[in-house]
Parts: C-alpha cells; structure tokens; sequence
C-alpha cells in the first residue's frame, strides 16, 4: 500500500520540459546567424623591395592575357571591347591558359600528362600562335581603374578563378567545383590537389590601379 | 465489427517522452552553431556575387574589415568608408589595425592572417585598392574577398 502511494508522488510532470525546451529554441532560431563566411581567397604580392629596382618584364606579350576595366564598368580584353557574359571570359581564358602554342621542355611534360578529353580540347582550340605558349608561362593580367565597380572586379576575378579552377579540375578528371570542394586535411584529396596544382601556378596579376587623389 | 474492434483496443496515444529530448537536440544545434554577432555593422554590406568560393580554414586568423556607404549618411555622408571593430577608421590607421590583430595571434601563425575584406558591391575600386596597398606594407598578404554564393549558369 505504502509502496504504491510512494511511486505516485515521485513522478514529476515533465510534459512542460518540451514547452521550456521550445522557449528556448525559438530564442536561438531567432538571434542566430550561421557564419556564412565565404569567398574568392587571393594572395597579395609582397612589397617591393625599394632598395631594388623593380623586376624587369621579359614576358613575351602573347603569354599576357590582359584584361582592363574602366570606370564606366566597361572591359577591354586583349585590346578589344568586351560585350559579352563573364562566363564566356572564363572559357576564352581556358582556352588562353591551354594554348600550347610553342610548349617548352616544362610545357610538354604537363602536355603529355594530360588526360585525353583535354587534349582533344587544346587540339580543337589551342595551338593558336597569338595565344600562350604553355600554362607556366601563361599569366592573366587584370587591371581596373578607381572608378570600377567592386561588382565588376569581383566578377572578372572569380571568372579568372573558374577558368583556373576548371583547369587545375580537369587535369585530374573532376569538374572545377569539385576541385574547389577538395578537402585539404584529406590525405587523399590533398594528394590529388597537389597533383592537380603540379607545374600550373595561378597566375594572375592584379596591376595597381593608377594613382589618383586621396 | 466487433471481430475489429477488438483488435484497435490498444492505447491510440503517441508517445510524447521523448519530444523534449528531439528539442533539446535541435536547441544544442543552433546553440553551438551560433555566433552572436560581436561588431555591429555601420555600413552598407551587400556582398557581391561569385561562383568560385572558398571557405574560411581557421577562424581564429580571420579579421574583418568592412567597406561601403554608412548606413547613416546623414553624420556620415555618402563617401564610403572603413570600419573595423566598431569604428570608422582613416585608410592611414589600416597599418596600425593589422598590427593590433596581429598582435592577438601567437607569433607563428601571424604571417597567416587573413583579412575578409567585406565591401558593397557598389563601393568604387579606389578605396579597395588603399586598403591592399595598405595591406601589403603590413604585410597582411592573405586576403579573401567575402561574397554570396550563386549556382553557376
């Protein structure tokens, strides 16, 4: 008897925890702000030297794949006035970066280690004389003016990013997000990042911007 | 009938213990995702857009600079402006900002900072390219330009 009435009492009502919990929840549902820190990551150039006289450019111009923006947002690539989407950017300047066009000793390793769907590729667009020798020549230049837009400057660098992306991708046989996606701290994805960025660097040069008023 | 009544006689109750445990998970969730925003932004923050996103590796090397027009134009005017922390700062005190972050981080890892630099997409060239030159004589070299991811068409 006793017993009985024992175990009633010690029950507790927990049907009002879910009530609290709810409380709760809608308070971190509302404050809360997933970081959501993400973007096109870029190495500056060190300073120069100002004891030293600035590097020389020996490039020869055809391995100089320029870009300009002007402050009426309009781009001036490789001298010509530029109309179209950045998506067809990135894919004039794939086909810039796989030229192959006078490969050298270095050109024609990574030519040859290659997949065949990108060699196909250069022999139907690359091999152009006016275009870059090989990738480690290659160097996309970018310039814009103060008055250009950060919109446009974004655009024009993540296009660059994507040709490059797309290139370092294919090489291994993945797609250029894939590529983006490679988990670095993975022994293995790290091992095919490092096989796709072999001998290619990223270059791109972003050229100070003429000097104007502060 | 009653051959099947006699069949749904068992209780038609759902059991409800283990509701507050289900909330308490997903309370845990926001909880530990969660970040209280520390600064608060006094310029205009619309990031742009770009495909080619990275995301950030350590985010203890992180430090934010915030470019765009202020918020409130009518103290600020409509010249867009750098903040830091909770401050507008001069484009000469850059410099003095990458030193004091720096100075947070443990000796090795301060060549390793990274400024996410998060500027509107209206913001012109000009006041972006100060800041990185700025950002190369404090030999603050890794940058990440934050935007918004889009799909890529």
């Amino acid at each position: 008897m006793a017993k009985s009435r024992n175990r009633a009492t010690t029950e507790v009502n927990a049907g009002s925890m879910a009530d609290i919990a709810f409380l709760l929840l809608i308070f971190f549902l509302v404050t809360t702000t997933i970081a959501n820190d993400k973007g096109i990551a870029m190495r500056l150039p060190p300073k120069p030297d100002p004891n030293q006289p600035p590097p020389e450019v020996s490039k020869n111009d055809r391995n100089i794949y320029k870009i300009l923006a002007n402050s009426q947002d309009r781009l001036l690539v490789e001298d010509e006035p530029w109309d179209e989407d950045p998506d067809v950017l990135k894919e004039e300047i794939k086909k810039f970066i796989l030229n192959f066009g006078d490969p050298g000793p270095e050109g024609q390793d990574i030519y040859n280690s290659l997949p065949p769907k990108l060699k196909a590729y250069i022999s139907v667009n690359g091999r152009r004389p006016d275009s870059s020798q090989d990738p480690t020549e290659a160097v996309v230049s970018f310039k814009a003016q103060r008055g250009t837009s950060y919109k446009l400057y974004i655009e024009v660098l993540d296009a660059i990013n994507a040709a490059y992306n797309e290139v370092y991708g294919e090489r291994v046989g993945i797609t250029g997000d894939e590529f983006l996606a490679l988990d670095k701290d993975d022994p293995v994805q790290k091992d095919l990042y490092n096989k796709a960025r072999k001998d290619i660097p990223r270059a791109i040069s972003i050229a100070e911007p003429d000097k104007g008023v502060r | 009938m009653s051959k099947f009544r006699k069949k749904t006689g068992t209780s038609q109750d759902i059991p409800t213990a283990a509701l507050p445990d289900i909330i308490f998970m997903l309370l845990f969730f926001f909880m530990v995702t969660t970040v209280l925003r520390e600064t608060d932004i006094m310029v205009k923050q619309l990031l742009p857009k770009a495909t080619q996103l990275t995301k950030i590796e350590q985010k203890s090397l992180v430090s934010y600079i915030y470019i765009g027009q202020p918020k409130n134009t009518a103290s600020f005017g409509r010249e867009p402006k750098i903040q830091t922390n909770d401050v507008f700062i001069d484009i000469n005190d850059v410099i003095q900002f990458v030193n004091t972050e720096k100075d947070k981080l443990s000796e090795v890892e301060r060549d390793k900072i990274t400024m996410s630099m998060k500027v509107d997409e209206e913001t012109e060239m000009g006041i972006v390219s100060d800041v990185q030159q700025e950002l190369r004589d404090a030999n603050a070299l890794k940058v990440l330009y934050s935007s918004r991811k889009v799909a890529p068409k």
